[in-house]
């Protein structure tokens, strides 16, 4: 299926937000995750599901004014 | 000593991270300024080049307590969920929120920020509120939980200094005891030892350190504003005068005339 990643359309396999950032490649990064706009907390990947045409925002920290 | 939400802070300068020329550069800015606080924000992380856990691991290092912000939100939904993301990637409650609502002021939308402050501090959140001048809006803002103010001194970015000095005194006056601290739009350390002197209790500077031409000795030159401002204050100014008092004594003076 089609998930929106950080802005960027990609064709993914996980069915969960846990799994997709294995999938992607992030390891143990630190990041935050939002799923549709709604913030997904760590222990809630497992149980957040990825369906078509999600938009999945994963983030970390940035330098800041 | 300065609290911020039951905080202790020694230095009253805190400092934005962002804009500096490099990494390196950043690290001698937070060293030469002393800031205990520093701010920082989140931003969508590439798995390849992991820019952020870089930037992570220096802030980590230089042992300094951070102020996340919420950076670019326009809407209170952006603000509410960037702060939650925030909570958990920093382990802080403590959020600078900015709501913006003007694209070539960055100016607040200080309606949609009452609202997200309201929700965030009903989530536990130590809200630091980037507000403006204004006395209702800052009544408002303590009534929905802030027990600390952040009101501008110009446009961010602007290097202008305190644009409306009658409104922030004002602003100090009416809330003596609330922690206000001056965000945005300071240029030189002249304007923020005029903050200081004015009684704000600390200034938030980034732009005016992070691109200086040397920025590891501008942040000294503003450590040093911010201390001699704040012992000037603690001193007791003079009230300015329309005309002129002579200092030396007249009476005893010879008449030489």
């Amino acid at each position: 299926m089609k998930i929106l990643v950080n802005g960027v359309w990609r064709e993914m396999a996980s069915s969960d937000v846990q799994s997709a950032l294995r999938e992607l490649g992030y390891g143990d990064c630190v990041v935050a995750t939002a799923l549709n706009g709604e913030f997904v907390a760590t222990g809630a990947r497992v149980s957040a599901r990825l369906g078509d045409g999600d938009r999945l925002e994963i983030l970390a920290p940035m330098q800041g004014g | 000593m300065l609290k911020l939400y039951g905080v202790e802070v020694h230095s009253r300068l805190l400092l934005g991270t962002a804009r500096y020329p490099s990494p390196a550069i950043l690290t001698q800015a937070v060293k030469a300024s002393r800031a205990e606080i520093v701010t920082v924000s989140l931003r969508r992380e590439s798995s390849g080049e992991r820019a952020g856990q870089g930037f992570w691991s220096i802030i980590r290092e230089l042992a300094v307590r951070v102020l996340p912000n919420t950076a670019g939100c326009h809407s209170v939904k952006e603000a509410v969920t960037t702060a939650q993301l925030a909570r958990e990637v920093f382990g802080t409650n403590w959020i600078k929120l900015e709501v913006i609502g003007e694209n070539d002021t960055l100016q607040p939308d200080v309606f949609g920020l009452l609202e997200a402050a309201r929700i965030l501090s009903a989530e536990g959140f130590e809200v630091f509120p980037y507000t403006t001048e204004d006395l209702v809006v800052a009544d408002r803002l303590l009534a929905a939980g802030c027990k600390v103010l952040m009101p501008w001194g110009a446009p961010i970015g602007s290097g202008r200094g305190l644009n409306n000095l009658s409104g922030l005194k004002a602003l100090r006056a009416h809330f003596p005891d609330v922690p206000l601290v001056i965000d945005a739009g300071i240029g030189v350390p002249s304007h923020a030892a005029q903050a200081m002197e004015l009684g704000f209790d600390a200034v938030l500077i980034n732009t005016a350190v992070a691109r200086a031409a040397n920025p590891a000795q501008m942040a000294a030159a503003f450590a040093q504003a911010v201390e001699a401002g704040c012992a000037a204050r603690v001193a007791g100014p003079i009230e300015p005068r329309d005309f002129a008092t002579p200092s030396t004594p007249v009476i005893g003076k010879a008449f030489l005339a």
